[in-house]
């Protein structure tokens, strides 16, 4: 029992071995935690075959991309110990990479290369210059810029209607290999189609993981303990001769290619693209709640956050109808309880775990 | 000019000269966009709609700079301070609509006086409430407190639409505010020149404050070095609760004004102008008064100039005008010099 | 020694993960002139901070007329009668020469008969009064800094490194203002790295090395003693005359 809390337990050495290389050495260290994470990978594999629909499947794709959007925040926020306001800009930039190059250039797997390629340009750019105006002076400064830029490029894309779409945002098709007419086999496998549709999903699911799992090896490299002791201790870091300056612009680089590609994979599940999908404020607050509930610093709390999050989304606000419902006579409650007011109860959890736990879920895990 | 460092005696550093620069921004941007217009009559509007808005940016943006000023601490909420500014005139202007409705400049006046009053004690109680529960908790964490600020947003806001309801409130300006004085071919809106004279009684009301005053001194002291405030034995603690709480009903009585500018309410509406809130006191200087009050009127004026002659680039022209300003002078207009 | 005003028994000081104090004791006797002295990076300047609250000693006793202060936070340690003077001098550059003063003065405006006691110690500042403290040269924030710690009577000072960086005739006439505010009977506490500042002005010694204290007694007792001089405070202290 001892054993098993300290490593990936009861496998043999060999696969253990590679486990961990895959995890690059750092594994949930919690046994409760370990179950959680296998049990959303697996149910994420099996969703089409295990919950078929459209539904159950456009949830488990959006949780892949939330879980890739959160873990490339939480490099910033609990790696780096920066808070940045423009993630859901290079969301919204791979995004519209993808419609804009889909749309205008047609529907081919080039056109998906340029409008990533472009998009990842783009990204890599603004990153690099928000953080030279900004972390230069103080890294308080980064916080506010990111939101004025983020809001200034939100009015943009929504001005630039000729080319974005404007609110309305831009639907496309997709390659012929992604589109649900694509036959991969030509028989059902357990009742369900393998399709275009569902080589997208995996398509998300693995490329998701990818990402993760180099999210996971650059935050335990040599760089990613850099970022970890400028995080603990500015001053001593640049005492022993590290340039905190170019450190913090690099992770917020990185993490905004990350969120561009988290992006380009939403508009490809979408087939469109527009202001509410990626680029809004709202989506920001949501990826902010998601980091911290799950747990600051650890990556694997962007899992759990972003797992809940999504689900919440989809499921608490039919919970918190019954509940305001049977308060229908106190009216204060009533409305506090409302199926709308569910960011209320998120928004004082939230407030509560950055007072009470700040290792969030993970965290909390992590101590039993 | 030559003979005050000549009468100082050998030994004596020559006298710093006092930074004019900044302040010939805000009359160099005003005279040089009026060629762009071709005509003065709209260049008289934006510029008065400019200034109405810079002292309305101002009023909301001069505590968040004091108070990150006084002890460090930045408050991403608020922005709730003004939306809820501006949802308390509903207060007021629910019983009292009859003397909105009014011919009366007296009644008319008096209600948006008593508007005020309500917002700036609402936005206080909140205020006092919000520095004790959200904020106090976390001194000395920058990343604490953008977090938890932001939550405390998140909750205001939705306490808002729980007690106001969600979809938008029109408000209308009292029947005589309305309309414009027009002089010949050039129309100056009412509500913007009562928006100048209350945005500049406000600066001269500070300015004496900070200037005159024994709690003003200490609040400029502790900017530059809370902990010898400390030393000569003030407590800096309390000197912030009542920056905070000013600065909250500052930003109330921001929000009505800018609750009948737009004349719309939603409880996103205070975090909205916040981004030019921010923008305003980077490029003012963290902490700097003087230099919040450029930085509006600089930020407001050029919305307006480039919102009517590229309306697609006017937020855009905020961020370019906020990264010159940076380029210039990488600490804002006027840097604080903190120990 | 006479009574002591303040005593620090076994004071130890954490900043951060590191231990700067190591168990100080000494005191202070009212009415005296006491030296602190001792290498760079010995802990004066740490001791002067502990004193003052602005570092929290982490055990040990500070008492001040006799009264408990090491929890005590800074302000109630200010309004028990201390003043402090700090390294970097604290002035508020913003504020002209006048506010400076009129804020050190807590309890209202200054009394007219001590400022031109004040303002004749230093006579620069007169000129300077309605001027951005700012503008002052470094001599004359120094001598901005400790007018404002004697703006009103408090019954002990605190004063970090006066003479530092600052030229011969400057450290002259600083000497002699402390020369003049002994003969007024203040108590004072003095960190002073000039050995012959510390020479003229002390009556007893305190010296610090690595955060303790490595010998305490009459000045007089450590002029005469080279060795000492030259065993706790370096080789450098000789050549700064
Ligand atoms: N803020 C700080 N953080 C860490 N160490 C400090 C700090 N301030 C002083 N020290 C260390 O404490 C020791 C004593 O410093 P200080 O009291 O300033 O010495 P002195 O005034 O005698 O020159 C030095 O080794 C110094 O490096
Ligand atoms: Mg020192």
């Amino acid at each position: 029992m001892t054993l098993a809390m300290s490593s990936a337990a009861g496998t043999p050495p060999a696969r253990n071995g590679i486990l961990l290389g895959l995890l690059s050495a750092d594994p949930p260290r919690s046994r409760v935690l370990s179950l959680l994470l296998v049990a959303i990978l697996a149910t994420l594999v099996a969703t089409p075959f295990l919950i078929p629909g459209s539904q159950p499947i456009g949830t488990a794709a959006k949780i892949c991309i939330f879980i890739l959007l959160a873990a490339s925040f939480d490099l910033l926020l609990g790696y780096t110990g920066i808070v940045s306001f423009a993630h859901t800009m290079f969301f919204g930039i791979g995004g519209y990479g993808i419609a804009i190059a889909l749309n205008r250039l047609g529907a081919t797997w080039t056109s998906v290369a340029i409008g990533l390629a472009a998009a990842l340009a783009l990204s890599a750019v603004l990153a690099f210059i928000i953080g030279l105006v900004s972390l230069r002076v103080r890294a308080i400064f980064f916080s506010m810029i990111t939101l004025a830029v983020a809001s200034a490029m939100l009015v943009l894309a929504s001005q630039l209607s000729g080319f974005t779409g404007g609110e309305d945002g831009l639907s496309f098709q997709l390659p012929p290999e992604l589109r649900p007419a694509f036959r991969v086999l030509a028989d059902p496998v357990m009742g369900i189609a393998i399709n275009g549709r569902l080589l997208a999903y995996y398509l998300i699911l693995f490329v998701s993981l990818g990402m993760f799992l180099l999210l996971l090896r650059i935050v335990n490299s040599p760089f990613g303990r850099v970022l970890q002791a400028i995080r603990e201790n500015e001053f001593r870091a640049e005492a022993l001769g590290y340039r905190v300056v170019a450190y913090r612009i690099a992770a917020s680089v990185i993490a905004a290619l990350a969120a561009t590609v988290a992006g380009a994979l939403l508009a490809l599940w979408l087939r469109y693209n527009g202001p509410d999908t990626t680029l809004s404020f709202s989506i920001m607050i949501d990826v902010l709640l998601m980091v911290v509930i799950g747990g600051m610093g650890t990556l694997y709390g962007s899992v759990i956050g972003a797992t809940l999050f999504v689900l919440a989304q989809s499921y608490l606000q039919v919970l918190m109808g019954t509940v305001s419902g049977s308060l229908a006579a106190v009216p204060l409650l009533a409305s506090i309880t409302h199926p709308d007011r569910w960011l209320l109860w998120l928004g004082i959890l939230f407030v509560t775990s950055v007072y009470a736990f700040p290792g969030g879920i993970v965290g909390r895990l992590r101590r039993e | 000019m030559s003979s005050s460092v000549a009468d100082t005696k050998p030994g004596d550093l020559p006298r710093t000269p006092r930074d004019w620069v900044p302040l010939l921004l805000v009359p160099a941007l005003m005279v040089l966009a009026a060629p762009l217009f071709g005509n003065v009559s709209s260049w008289v509007t934006l510029t008065t709609a400019g200034l109405a808005m810079g002292m309305m940016i101002f009023l909301m943006a001069s505590g968040l700079t004091l108070v990150f000023g006084l002890m460090d601490v930045i408050n991403f909420g608020h922005g709730v301070f003004i939306s809820l500014g501006a949802y308390a005139t509903l207060l007021v202007l629910g019983p009292l609509a009859a003397w909105g409705e009014a011919d009366s400049l007296v009644l008319n006046l008096s209600l948006l006086g008593l508007c005020i009053l309500a917002a700036m004690a609402v936005t206080a109680a909140v205020g006092m409430l919000f520095e004790r529960v959200i904020v106090r908790p976390v001194y000395g964490s920058h990343l604490k407190q953008i977090l938890v600020t932001v939550g405390g947003l998140i909750v205001a806001e939705q306490f808002i639409h729980a007690i106001w309801g969600a979809s938008p409130i029109t408000v209308a300006l009292p029947q005589t505010l309305r309309g414009a004085f027009v002089f010949g071919d050039v129309a100056i809106e009412r509500y913007r020149v009562i928006a100048v004279v209350i945005g500049l009684a406000v600066f001269g009301l500070m300015h004496l404050v900070l200037n005159r005053t024994r709690i003003g001194l200490l609040i400029r002291a502790g900017v530059e070095n809370a902990e010898m405030v400390e030393s000569l034995g003030y407590r800096i603690r309390r000197l912030f609760v009542s920056v905070f709480v000013a600065g909250s009903a500052l930003a109330g009585l921001g929000g009505v004004m800018w609750a009948f500018y737009r004349q719309t309410l939603t409880a996103g509406m205070g975090m909205d102008v916040m981004v030019l809130v921010f923008i305003v006191i980077i490029i003012g200087g963290l902490g700097s008064i003087g230099g919040c009050f450029v930085g509006s009127l600089l930020i407001a004026l050029t919305a307006n100039y480039v919102g009517f002659l590229a309306p697609k680039l006017a937020l855009v022209s905020n961020i370019l005008v906020m990264a010159l300003v940076l380029i210039w002078r990488p600490q804002g207009l006027f840097p604080v010099n903190r120990q | 020694m006479a009574e002591a005003i303040l005593t620090l028994e076994g004071v130890h000081t954490h900043i951060g993960p590191y231990h700067i104090l190591q168990g100080v004791s000494f005191g202070i006797a009212r009415g005296e002139l006491t030296m602190l002295l001792g290498r760079n990076g010995a802990g004066k300047t740490t001791t002067l901070r502990t004193i003052m609250g602005l570092w929290q000693a982490s055990s040990g006793r500070i008492t001040f007329d006799g009264r408990e202060i090491t929890a005590s936070a800074t302000p109630d340690i200010a309004r028990s009668g201390i003043a402090y003077v700090p390294e970097s001098m604290g002035i508020f550059t913003g504020l002209t020469v006048r506010e400076n003063i009129v804020l050190a003065a807590r309890s209202g405006p200054v009394d007219p008969a001590r400022l031109d006691w004040i303002l004749g110690l230093f006579p620069a500042l007169r000129r300077f009064w309605d001027l951005p403290a700012g503008n002052l040269s470094g001599g004359q924030k120094q001598m901005l800094a400790i007018a404002r710690a004697i703006a009103e009577p408090r019954r002990l000072l605190l004063v970090d490194e006066p003479t530092k960086g600052l030229a011969p005739v400057m450290i002259r006439s600083m000497i002699e203002a402390f020369q003049a505010l002994k003969a007024a009977g203040e108590t004072i506490l003095l960190v002073e790295q000039n050995f012959h500042a510390a020479s003229v002005l002390g009556d007893r010694a305190v010296v610090i090395d690595d955060g303790r204290v490595a010998h305490q007694g009459p000045m007089s007792e450590l002029v005469a003693d080279t060795d000492l001089q030259q065993r706790l405070l370096g080789l450098s202290m000789d050549t700064h005359q």
